[in-house]
């Protein structure tokens, strides 16, 4: 499946790009970070460290084990500081 | 319900005057407004506030669902800037009406804590020698334990 794959705040300086289209086959939002790892060095900078990421699947936070299937958008971003 | 995101400044006291007017039956309003603070040290010269458009407004749009099945409110607004701002410039508010004071003051409270660490946002301080991502605080996480104790 496609999927837009979306990068916020420092996690999308790292990465290089605010969002990008991706062919994946994953089943969560974690193995989807896995494909994304071989990706360059950007990205393993980015996703060091996932307790300290969070994930948004069609702009609902959601945990890095939920399923993928019939999703359309993945975000991935630091812990939010808004207020 | 009232949610709001945008670029521009707001007027408070025009929007904290037209919320009150609006909440028909209310004998309480309550309103928080969040500025910009200076940096100890090396002077902030400008902090950005980036967002996920479409997901900000459907967070907030929740929170505020959340603070209106909890307590008794007659309204609930949300204004939450993005963009450059400098110290002293007002980022966001935050405006409830109630019969009672109390419901008034907790929904405020609880639409704080859960803006502050469930919207889409992120902040950059610049200076004039470095620019860093502000980190989330653990005690802004911790403060959802107290409307939510399975956080």
């Amino acid at each position: 499946m496609a999927l837009d794959v979306l990068y916020f705040a420092w996690l999308r300086e790292h990465v290089g790009v605010p969002r990008e289209r991706v062919e994946t086959d994953a089943a969560t939002a974690g193995d989807l970070v896995k494909e994304l790892l071989a990706k360059g060095e950007g990205y393993e900078t980015a996703f060091a460290d996932l307790t300290s990421l969070r994930v948004a699947i069609d702009q609902e936070l959601v945990e890095f084990d939920a399923p993928l299937a019939g999703a359309r958008e993945v975000a991935f971003f630091p812990p939010m500081t808004g207020g | 319900m009232d949610i709001r995101v945008q670029e521009a400044p707001f007027d408070f006291g025009a929007e904290a005057q037209a919320f009150s007017d609006a909440q028909a039956g209310a004998g309480a309003i309550v309103t928080f407004t969040g500025l910009v603070r200076d940096l100890p040290g090396t002077p902030l010269e400008v902090m950005e506030i980036e967002h996920y458009p479409g997901m900000t407004e459907k967070a907030l749009a929740k929170i505020a669902e959340d603070a209106q099945a909890r307590w008794e409110l007659s309204g609930c607004l949300i204004i939450h800037r993005y963009g450059k701002m400098r110290p002293g410039d007002q980022i966001m508010m935050v405006a409830t009406g109630s019969k009672h004071r109390k419901d008034a003051f907790e929904a405020a409270e609880f639409l704080m804590d859960y803006l502050k660490s469930r919207a889409p946002f992120w902040k950059r301080e610049v200076t004039s020698d470095n620019t860093s991502w502000v980190a989330s605080k653990a005690e802004d996480e911790d403060a959802l334990t107290r409307w939510d104790p399975n956080q």
